[in-house]
C-alpha cells in the first residue's frame, strides 16, 4: 500500500535535504526547490510555507546541548533508548538504512541489525508484531513510514494494544510499545502524506497519542512514550523534521504525557493546538495583539489522550474565550472534544462561544492545500468574531 | 517490438555484472542500466544465460508453462496410529510411558467432561457463552506434551486443553466462565477467553488472527534473550484467511523466529465449510510459499501431533526458524453455544467423526491394547473426573462477582484523573438508584 506512493516522496524529499538543514527556513527551502527547475517556473510555484518555526530558548538544565533539527533529535532519543536499554529494538519499513526521513540514520550501524531491522511492508504485522513483542518484555519501538498508513493497523492498535491490559486482568501488556508515524501537512502531500488521524484513536481507551511541536518536545516526549508503561502513538509533524532547528539536550530527558504546556501567558483568548498548528497559532498572537491589542494564551496540549483538561480549563476560566485548531477535518476532530469539556467545566465563564477552526471535511488535497489549511488568517478571523461577540 | 524484445546485456558486460554479487541490488540495477549501451540482437534462446533478478532465485524457461497447483493429492497426513489405536511403522512410535499415555488420556477425557458441564451450563443460563473442543483434544494435549513448560502460547479460543495439560486448575476454568471475583482477568472478558501468566498461556481475544504475528514479535525477542524458549501460535483454517495471518507467517519467515503455527483445520468456521475458506491444498500448502517448513498430521492422532511439534520445535530453537503444522480434524461440536451447526451441515456426518474416528477413542484403543487401560479404570476415572468438574462448578456458582471498581483499573497501567473521575461519578449514581442495581451479586 505505501511502496508506490513513498517512492514518489522519497525523490521529493531528497532534494530537501540539501538545502533545509542549513536554512532551517521553509520559504528558502521553497526558492531553493524553484531555482532548481528551469522550465515552468511560474506553474510550479508552489504556495509560501503557511508558518514559522521559533526556537525555543535554550535549556541547559539536562546538559550540554546540541544543534538538531526534528528528525535529528528523534534519533537521538532513538540513540539514548538502544544504549540503555538492551531490550529495546526497532523496526519498520526501510529504518534500517535510515528511514525514507533520516530518523534512524546510523542506528543500525551502532546497534547490530537485530535491534534496528526493516520489515515486510505489512502495517498491520508491524504492529502485531510490536505488540508480540512487548508482551514478551522487549521495549518495541515500531515505526509507520506515514500516519496516513496506520489504518490496516488499526486493529491490532484499538482491539489488541489498547486492550491488552484490561483484557487480560493484568497479566498481560504491551506497555513497552511505541508506534512512531510522520504525521501532518507537508504542503504537498495530499490525501495520503498529509493525514493528522489523532482523533480515531482518541477515541480508543487504553493507548496514549502525543504530537510534539519541536525538537526540544519530540525528544523529550518520545522518551517519556518509550518509558510509560502503556502503549502510545507518537505522531511526528514531518514538515517539522528539517524546518525546526534548535538547541537539543543530547542525554537522556524526558518531558511528561498527559500535560499540555503554557508558551505564552495572556488574558483575552485562550488558544490550544498542537504539533506544528502551534507555530501558526504563535503568529496568530502576534498579530492579534498587534492588529486588535488582544492577549492570547497559548497552550500546547501535546498529549492527545489522555489530554490535561486542568490546564486548558484553569486558563479559559482566566481568559473567558477559547479557539481550537487543528488541520484534521472539524466533524469528529479532537477540538470537539475540548469544546464539549471545556463547554461543561467553564460554562460561567465562558464569554463566547468556543470557535474551532480545523481542516474543512474533505480529504486533504494537493494543489487546494493553501485554501484547506486553518492557516493564520482563518484563525485570526476567528479571534476577531470572538472578541466582538 | 522485436528489436526491443531482444535488448540484452553484452557478453562482458554480464559477465562484469556477475562478478559484482557482492553489490547491494539497488546499486546492481543502476549500474546495468548505464551500460546497456553494447546491445545486440539475438535471436536463439541462450541456456547458460543465467538470470539476476534479485527478487528470486531461478533458471529462465522457454516455454510458456503456468505453475498449476496440486489440490487433488495433496500434502499427505502424517500419521503413527490407525483407527484402532495400531501403530503403524514402529519406527515413528514416540514410546511414551505408560504414566504418559495416561495422562494424556486423562486430560482429554477431562476436557471432555468439562466441556459437556459447562455447555449444559450455559443451555440452562447459568453462563452465558461457552464453546466445546469436541474431536479436537488429540490436538491440544499431543502438542502441549511436545512443549517446554516455559514456551509461550498463543491460542485463538479452542485450546483449552492445552491450558489443562500444563496445570490451569478447574477452579480457574470455571471462575473465567462465571466471570466471579477469583477470575484472573477480573470478569472482563466473555466466557472462554482463559489466560495465564505462570502457565505462559497469553489470553485470548475474540479478534480473530491477530494473536499470529503477535506470536512473531514474542518469538523475535525471545530468540534475543537466547534462553532456548519457543513460542507456539494456535488458530483455525479460517482464521488463516484473516491478513493478519499473512502478516505472521511471512514476518515470522523473514525475521528468522522460533516459532510454530498451529492450524487447526477442523472443516467449518462456523458454518463456512473450507471450499469457500480457500482453493490451495489447505492450510499446509501455503507454508512453503512464506520460505516455511511445513507438515500436515492427522489431529485425531495424538502421537502424530506430538511427534511434529515435538521435532517443529526443537528445530525451531535450533535453527531460529518457523514451523507450520496443519492438523486436519473435524469440529465435531457446534461453534458455540450460539450456533446450532445442524443448519448447515448432516448429522451423519457429525456421527461418522465422533463414532467412528475420534482422538479419545483411537488412543483408548491403543491403551487397551497394552492393557494400560480398562472397563474399571474407565468407569472409576469418569466419576472421578465428573466429581472434580462438578466441585469446581458449584464454588464457582456460589461465588460474588468482581468489585465494580475493576471496571475502571488496568485501562492505563495507572489510574488517569479522567477515569477516577468516572468511576466517582459511577459510584455517586449507583448509591442514588441502587435499587436498580444487582449491587447484592459483586464483592463490596
Amino acid at each position: 500500500m505505501a511502496a508506490s506512493a513513498r517512492f514518489l516522496f522519497r525523490g521529493a524529499n531528497s532534494k530537501l535535504y540539501i538545502s533545509s538543514v542549513k536554512s532551517g527556513s521553509y520559504n528558502q527551502l521553497r526558492v531553493t526547490l524553484l531555482t532548481s527547475c528551469n522550465s515552468h517556473v511560474k506553474s510550479q510555484r508552489r504556495h509560501a510555507a503557511h508558518f514559522t518555526f521559533q526556537p525555543d530558548p535554550v535549556t541547559t538544565q539536562y546538559g550540554p546541548t546540541q544543534k538538531m533539527n526534528l528528525f535529528q533529535s528523534v534519533t537521538s532519543a532513538l540513540d539514548n533508548t538502544l544504549a540503555a536499554d538492551p531490550t529495546a529494538v526497532i523496526f519498520g519499513e526501510d529504518v534500517a538504512f535510515g528511514g525514507v526521513f533520516r530518523c534512524t540514520v546510523g542506528l543500525r550501524d551502532k546497534y547490530g541489525k537485530d535491534r534496528v531491522f526493516n520489515t515486510p511492508l505489512c502495517e498491520q504485522g508491524i504492529v502485531g508484531f510490536g505488540i508480540g513483542a512487548a508482551v514478551a518484555g522487549a521495549t518495541a519501538i515500531a515505526e509507520i513510514q506515514f500516519a496516513d498508513y496506520i489504518y490496516p493497523a488499526f486493529d491490532q492498535i484499538v482491539n489488541e494494544a489498547a486492550k491488552y491490559r484490561y483484557r487480560s486482568g493484568d497479566l498481560f501488556d504491551c506497555g513497552r510499545l511505541t508506534i512512531r508515524a510522520p504525521w501532518g501537512c507537508v504542503g504537498h502531500g495530499s490525501l495520503y502524506h498529509s493525514q493528522s488521524p489523532e482523533a480515531f484513536f482518541a477515541h480508543c481507551p487504553g493507548i496514549k497519542v502525543v504530537v510534539p511541536r519541536s525538537p526540544v518536545q519530540a525528544k523529550g516526549l518520545l522518551l517519556s512514550c518509550i518509558a510509560d508503561e502503556n502503549p502510545c502513538i507518537f505522531f511526528e509533524p514531518k514538515i517539522l523534521y528539517r524546518a525546526a532547528v534548535e538547541q537539543v539536550p543530547v542525554e537522556h530527558y524526558t518531558v511528561p504525557l498527559s500535560q499540555a504546556e503554557i508558551l505564552q501567558e495572556g488574558s483575552d483568548v485562550t488558544l490550544v493546538a498542537w504539533g506544528t498548528q502551534i507555530h501558526v497559532m504563535r503568529e496568530v498572537a502576534q498579530m492579534a495583539q498587534e492588529k486588535l491589542g488582544v492577549s492570547c494564551e497559548l497552550i500546547d496540549l501535546q498529549t492527545i489522550l489522555p489530554w490535561d483538561t486542568e490546564t486548558i480549563c484553569k486558563s479559559v476560566v482566566k481568559t473567558g474565550r477559547l479557539l481550537i485548531s487543528h488541520e484534521a477535518p472539524i466533524t469528529g476532530g479532537f477540538a470537539a472534544e475540548i469544546s464539549s469539556t471545556v463547554q461543561e467545566e467553564c460554562f460561567l465563564n465562558l464569554e463566547a462561544p468556543i470557535a474551532r477552526v480545523c481542516g474543512y471535511d474533505t480529504p486533504f488535497p494537493h494543489i487546494f492545500e493553501p485554501f484547506y489549511i486553518p492557516d493564520k488568517w482563518k484563525c485570526f478571523e476567528a479571534i476577531k468574531k470572538m472578541i466582538n461577540f | 517490438m522485436a528489436a526491443m524484445r531482444s535488448v540484452k546485456l553484452s557478453g562482458v558486460c554480464s559477465q562484469a555484472v556477475r562478478q559484482m554479487t557482492g553489490m547491494n541490488a539497488c546499486r546492481l540495477l543502476q549500474q546495468r542500466s548505464f551500460r546497456v549501451h553494447g546491445v545486440r540482437r539475438q535471436q536463439t534462446f541462450d541456456p547458460t544465460d543465467k538470470p539476476q533478478f534479485p527478487g528470486a532465485s531461478a533458471e529462465f524457461i522457454d516455454r510458456l508453462e503456468f505453475i498449476q497447483p496440486n489440490v487433488i493429492s495433496g500434502i499427505p497426513i502424517y500419521r503413527v496410529m490407525d483407527r484402532q489405536g495400531q501403530i503403524i511403522n514402529p519406527s515413528e512410535d514416540p514410546q511414551l510411558s505408560k504414566e504418559t499415555v495416561r495422562n494424556f488420556y486423562q486430560k482429554m477425557t477431562l476436557l471432555n467432561t468439562m466441556d459437556r458441564i459447562l455447555y449444559e451450563s450455559q443451555r440452562q443460563g447459568r453462563i452465558s457463552f461457552y464453546m466445546t473442543n469436541y474431536g479436537e483434544e488429540g490436538t491440544h494435549i499431543g502438542s502441549a506434551a511436545a512443549l517446554e513448560p516455559s514456551d509461550l502460547v498463543f491460542g485463538q479460543y479452542r485450546e483449552a486443553g492445552v491450558l489443562l495439560y500444563r496445570g490451569f486448575p478447574l477452579d480457574s476454568f470455571m471462575a473465567q466462565c462465571y466471570a466471579n471475583a477469583d477470575d484472573l482477568g477480573k470478569g472482563r472478558q466473555m466466557p472462554v477467553h482463559y489466560g495465564s501468566k505462570d502457565l505462559h498461556f497469553v489470553t485470548i481475544s475474540s479478534p480473530l488472527a491477530t494473536q499470529i504475528p503477535q506470536a512473531a514479535g514474542s518469538a523475535y525477542a525471545l530468540k534475543r534473550e537466547n534462553l532456548n524458549r519457543a513460542v507456539i501460535c494456535y488458530f483455525g483454517e479460517g482464521a488463516a484467511s484473516e491478513g493478519d495471518a499473512h502478516a505472521g507467517f511471512n514476518f515470522s519467515a523473514t525475521l528468522e523466529c522460533p516459532l510454530i503455527f498451529f492450524c487447526r483445520n477442523n472443516g467449518y468456521a462456523i458454518s463456512t465449510p473450507t471450499n469457500e475458506q480457500y482453493r490451495g491444498d489447505g492450510i499446509a500448502a501455503r507454508g512453503p510459499g512464506y520460505g516455511m517448513m511445513s507438515i500436515r498430521v492427522d489431529g485425531n492422532d495424538v502421537f502424530a501431533v506430538y511427534n511434529a511439534t515435538k521435532e517443529a520445535r526443537r528445530r525451531a530453537v535450533a535453527e531460529n526458524q518457523p514451523f507450520l503444522i496443519e492438523a486436519m480434524t473435524y469440529r465435531i461440536g457446534h461453534h458455540s453455544t450460539s450456533d446450532d451447526s445442524s443448519a448447515y451441515r448432516s448429522v451423519d456426518e457429525v456421527n461418522y467423526w465422533d463414532k467412528q474416528d475420534h482422538p479419545i477413542s483411537r488412543l483408548r484403543h491403543y491403551m487397551t491394547e497394552r492393557g494400560w487401560w480398562g472397563e474399571d479404570d474407565e468407569r472409576s476415572w469418569r466419576k472421578e473426573s465428573r466429581k472434580m468438574v462438578m466441585e469446581a462448578f458449584e464454588k464457582a456458582e456460589k461465588r460474588h462477582k468482581p468489585r465494580p471498581d475493576l471496571l475502571f483499573t488496568d485501562v492505563y497501567k495507572e489510574m488517569t484523573p479522567n477515569l477516577t473521575k468516572q468511576r466517582d461519578s459511577m459510584w455517586k449514581h449507583v448509591k442514588q438508584y441502587k435499587e436498580h442495581y444487582p449491587l447484592e451479586a459483586y464483592e463490596k
